[in-house]
């Protein structure tokens, strides 16, 4: 799975950047453990992680359940439910949830992937209590009015044109992770496709709320400036109190992808597109899915190969033989079923996107044939630990970090042994781990490519135009 | 949505920005560092080195890194007419090799070290920001040392930045939120080079040449418009000798064009850019109080309440919550050298922009006629006090809250004091800057994407093109 969210508010922008940025899984460096975890007796998970350096806290709850989890038709709902989570309860008036936590001096935010949904606040550390009481009302005592669900759903569509409508990038993404999957629910957005997500409906959300959302099916994670008692004591009297749900789902039984026979591509003219650009998604596996090692294997190849300025696909194409303006790759390695590879380029002026491709497809076989260097390596799994120092900074990273994991069905165990495994990997590993999962026929390839005719088309797939009015 | 991919393929390189310019309504809170008691409990040290340069320090020696962040008055105000950029492209060439390490080895070496650097440029100031793991400080210091004193600017890493630099700004190009905001500069402040677009254009990127970068170092790395902040695990002694090191050997003075007082245009321009998206961004602003003004802490909160409070803002809750017309709608203050401004954005379908600005100059004019009840001044006042805290929760924000303040003149006390003066705001003050600050006639507005029935205006010709039909 790719790293998808949507947020309910973009005034985060910064947060949202770090969430792009979050390692899934890196922990202490000096090996120390740093979370303490426990059961409340309804069956709620709870992660504290102890940071006294500020007298501030990150709370967050995350629901085991996301966008992959919707019932075929209505995309968008676990999107759209998590924005009405703020409309009101018995005793939250409507829209007052936000308000209440801003006059206590606290920001709070909500987002939803794939795989999870979370919902948090930072606020100073004697604030906790009422957060919790606030966050444990709404998961059980939801009260949804027809006319704030219609309201709402106009904020989604828009929220929809923002992030996708309005960017051919965003568009040629959508449509390559459509064909990344053929039946399995990670080829949907997770905003929703406009034409389902147009026609959700109040009864659509509480359904979903009421399949999902219970103690028993959600994770607490609570960083900075409290101890585990603090926490336990807090949470048996707030969360504590609501009986666990024995007819919340919380199997996830997603339809599986059958094996891809043929290599997919698409091209997507559009006047909007600046530049000419290539990119190419693989399906591999993830942290969950992937056998032993695999995983930190490939999160180390995908560094080597197209992190930053020091990897091969930078200096290959863009600074030898100047064939890219950019170029560069990720593995994203957290989803529940499986994970995915990405490369992108942007084509030097006037070259064609054959020839980027071409060139990108040299330096993978070069690994995938001769391997990568020990300095390479080194290099790489230095930077993963030290980026997990960094990480240590930073109280809200780390809360995201550890729920991540556990609601894909990870352990604060594995999380807090990632540095040890990654620092385990070998040369080989990632050499074996680049030849099964880089094969040109087992991806999906895509062109953007500014269209000079000034009419918008889209090849291979059928699209609504990206520059008509949808509605 | 958003994937992984797209933010890669669309911004290129730079990836790990400041803090500072990040988000633009992060950028606003930045400017008005605050105060809370727990903030107060910060020990801000204000150290000279041995060579006499000053800095603010916050030890903190828990965690195993070291923050430093650092500003050069100038930014890119200074760029010289007819090369708008520079200082943008010098700030992707900081990277790129210094002293006798050519570009590729230095970030290899960066690398190895897990050293990280990275600089950004705005209006006033150029701004450097540098992590470095405790166990590897020496390493890394020389490796920034080399850096400030003695960037390469060598033929092959100024033609491929170039190109990053051209292929971004032709993708800036296509973004309508990226050119509502140019646009809105150039409309605002014709002129004057507050004007310019921050990151050049392609066509003048394409004249910067390597003496033009090696003017600017030489101009604007000087030892009078610096101001420095760590934070993390270091001692007063050691960050003296760190500081002498890297920035002892600079020029003492400056050379900086001198940049005149302005401020927006007013009268009400309004400008259309046709672009073929289904959702039309606009940007709208006007003249607000200078950050020294004894009215700018109050025409702060009064922003909070109108359009920077997130959801509790009036604008929020009458473009998105009532009517579902944006995802999106704020705004902020942002105080400048010479000038300061209230601007904001609102992203609708083209068939609801006119309806979304009416609202917004509805809500701009009632404020400024009735300023704030009593309930949401007080609301603004807990949220702003109680949230001050938030800002230090991590060594680089604790760096960039105190580099905000320090290039403002403030002293450290400030962080004491900012709560009190927040809390001092009456409704009486609260009304008269609200109608000194907000005249919706003043607002300059510039619309990208294809909205219906609107057209371009300038001052005296504009009236409402749209009335929004009372719904709430």
């Amino acid at each position: 799975m790719r790293l998808a969210t949507c947020f309910r508010s973009s005034l985060l922008t910064s947060l949202a950047v770090l969430m792009l940025a979050v390692n899934p899984q890196a922990h202490a460096a000096d090996g120390a453990t740093r979370a303490a975890e426990f059961k409340l007796s309804n069956g709620m998970d709870v992660v504290v992680i102890p940071d006294h350096r500020s007298p501030v806290v990150t709370h967050m709850v995350w629901y085991r359940v996301g966008a992959a989890d919707e019932v075929r038709g209505t995309s968008g709902i676990a999107h759209f439910l998590e924005h009405l989570m703020f409309k009101s309860t018995d005793k939250i008036p409507v829209g007052e949830f936000s308000k209440i936590v801003g006059r206590l001096g606290g920001q709070d935010n909500a987002f939803t992937g794939n795989d999870a949904t979370a919902y948090f606040q930072r606020v100073a550390k004697d604030r906790l209590g009422k957060m919790m009481e606030m966050e444990a009302d709404r998961m059980v005592n939801l009260r949804l009015d027809e006319k704030e669900v219609l309201t709402e759903r106009d904020v989604i569509l828009e929220e929809r044109r923002s992030r996708i409508e309005n960017n051919p990038s965003s568009i040629l993404d959508e449509q390559m992770n459509a064909a990344l999957y053929l039946n399995h629910p990670y080829g949907k957005p997770v905003i929703g496709w406009y034409h389902e997500m147009a026609k959700l409906s109040r009864q659509n959300a509480l359904d979903f709320y009421k399949h999902y959302y219970a103690p028993n099916n959600a994770i607490l994670v609570v960083s900075g400036d409290v101890t585990v008692d603090e926490v336990k004591k807090l949470a048996d009297e707030t969360y504590g109190k609501i009986p666990s749900n024995p007819t919340v789902t919380t199997t996830r039984n997603r339809p599986a992808d059958p094996p891809q026979l043929v290599a997919r591509r698409l091209t997507l003219k559009d006047p909007r597109a600046g530049n000419y650009s290539f990119q190419r998604y693989y399906q591999a596996p993830s942290y969950v899915t992937a056998k032993p090692g695999e995983a930190e294997a490939l999160d180390i190849l995908m560094k080597i190969a197209g992190s930053g300025s020091t990897s091969r696909l930078y200096k290959k194409l863009v600074v030898e033989s100047k064939l890219a303006s950019s170029a560069g790759g990720d593995f994203s390695g957290y989803g529940l079923d499986g994970g995915t590879i990405s490369l992108y380029a942007v084509a030097a002026d006037g070259v064609p996107l054959e020839k980027v491709e071409a060139a990108s497809d040299e330096v993978l076989a070069d690994i995938v044939k001769n391997g990568v260097t020990e300095q390479e390596l080194t290099r790489a799994k230095n930077s993963y630990l030290a980026d997990y120092v960094y990480d240590s900074d930073n109280q809200a990273t780390l809360a995201r970090r550890y729920g991540w994991n556990l609601a894909v069905g990870r352990t604060v165990a594995d999380v807090e042994a990632w540095p040890a495994n990654i620092s385990k990997v070998t040369a080989n590993d990632v050499k074996k781990v680049a030849a099964k999962y880089l094969d040109p026929n087992d991806s999906v390839t895509g062109y953007l490519v500014p269209d000079q005719s000034g009419v918008a088309q889209v090849e291979d797939l059928s699209a609504p135009s990206p520059s008509g009015e949808l509605r | 949505m958003i994937g992984s991919y797209r933010a890669a393929a669309a911004l290129v390189r730079k990836a790990v920005r400041p803090n500072i310019a990040l988000a633009l309504p992060a950028l606003a809170l930045l400017f008005t560092a605050s105060v809370s008691h727990q903030a107060a409990a910060m020990n801000i040290q204000q150290i000279k080195s041995p060579g006499g340069i000053e800095a603010w320090l916050v030890e903190e020696h828990s965690v195993p890194l070291i923050s430093l962040r650092y500003a050069f008055d100038g930014g890119n105000s200074q760029d010289p007419p007819g090369k708008p950029g520079l200082a943008n492209f010098l700030t992707a060439m900081m990277d790129e090799g210094a002293g006798d390490i050519k570009s590729q080895e230095y970030q290899e070496r960066m690398e190895d070290i897990a050293m990280r650097m990275s600089y950004d440029d705005s209006k006033d100031s150029l701004y450097g920001s540098f992590e470095t793991l405790s166990a590897n400080r020496d390493k890394a210091v020389e490796l920034l040392k080399l850096s400030v004193q003695k960037p390469r600017f060598d033929t092959d890493a100024i033609e491929r930045i170039r190109q990053q630099l051209t292929a971004n700004l032709i993708y800036a190009d296509k973004d309508p939120e990226k050119v509502a905001m140019r646009e809105w500069y150039a409309q605002a402040f014709a002129g004057h080079p507050y004007a310019r677009p921050s990151n050049g254009t392609v066509d003048s990127v394409a004249k910067i040449t390597r003496d033009d970068l090696l003017d600017y170092h030489k101009r604007t790395f000087a030892r009078d418009n610096l101001k420095i902040v760590a934070v993390g695990d270091i001692t007063a002694a050691e960050l003296g000798k760190l500081i002498d090191d890297v920035f002892g050997p600079l020029p003492a003075k400056a050379d900086l064009f001198p940049v005149a007082q302005t401020e927006p245009v007013k009268g009400g321009n309004q400008k259309i850019v046709e672009m073929g998206v289904p959702q039309s961004v606009a940007v709208f602003g006007l003249g607000a109080m200078p950050r020294k003004d004894p009215d700018f802490i109050t025409a702060f909160v009064v922003n909070h309440i109108l359009g920077g409070g997130g959801f509790s803002a009036k604008l929020m809750e009458e473009v998105r919550e009532k009517r579902g017309l944006a995802y999106s709608v704020y705004t902020y203050v942002q105080p400048y050298q010479q000038t300061s401004i209230l601007v904001g954005s609102v992203a609708t379908k083209n068939a609801s922009m006119g309806e979304s600005l009416t609202i917004i100059r509805n809500e701009l004019k009632k404020m400024a006629e009735n300023g704030p009840s009593k309930e949401d001044l007080q609301a603004a006042k807990d949220y702003l006090t109680g949230s001050y805290a938030l800002r230090f929760d991590t060594n680089s924000k604790i760096a960039s809250q105190l580099l905000g303040l320090m290039q403002e003149g403030f002293g450290p006390d400030y962080v004491e004091n900012r709560n009190k003066l927040i809390n001092a705001v009456t409704v009486e003050d609260a009304k008269r800057v609200s109608a000194r600050l907000l005249k919706p006639d003043d607002l300059v507005v510039t619309i990208v994407g294809k909205p219906t029935g609107m057209k371009s205006a300038s001052p005296a010709a504009l009236q409402p093109v749209l009335a929004a039909p009372d719904r709430g």
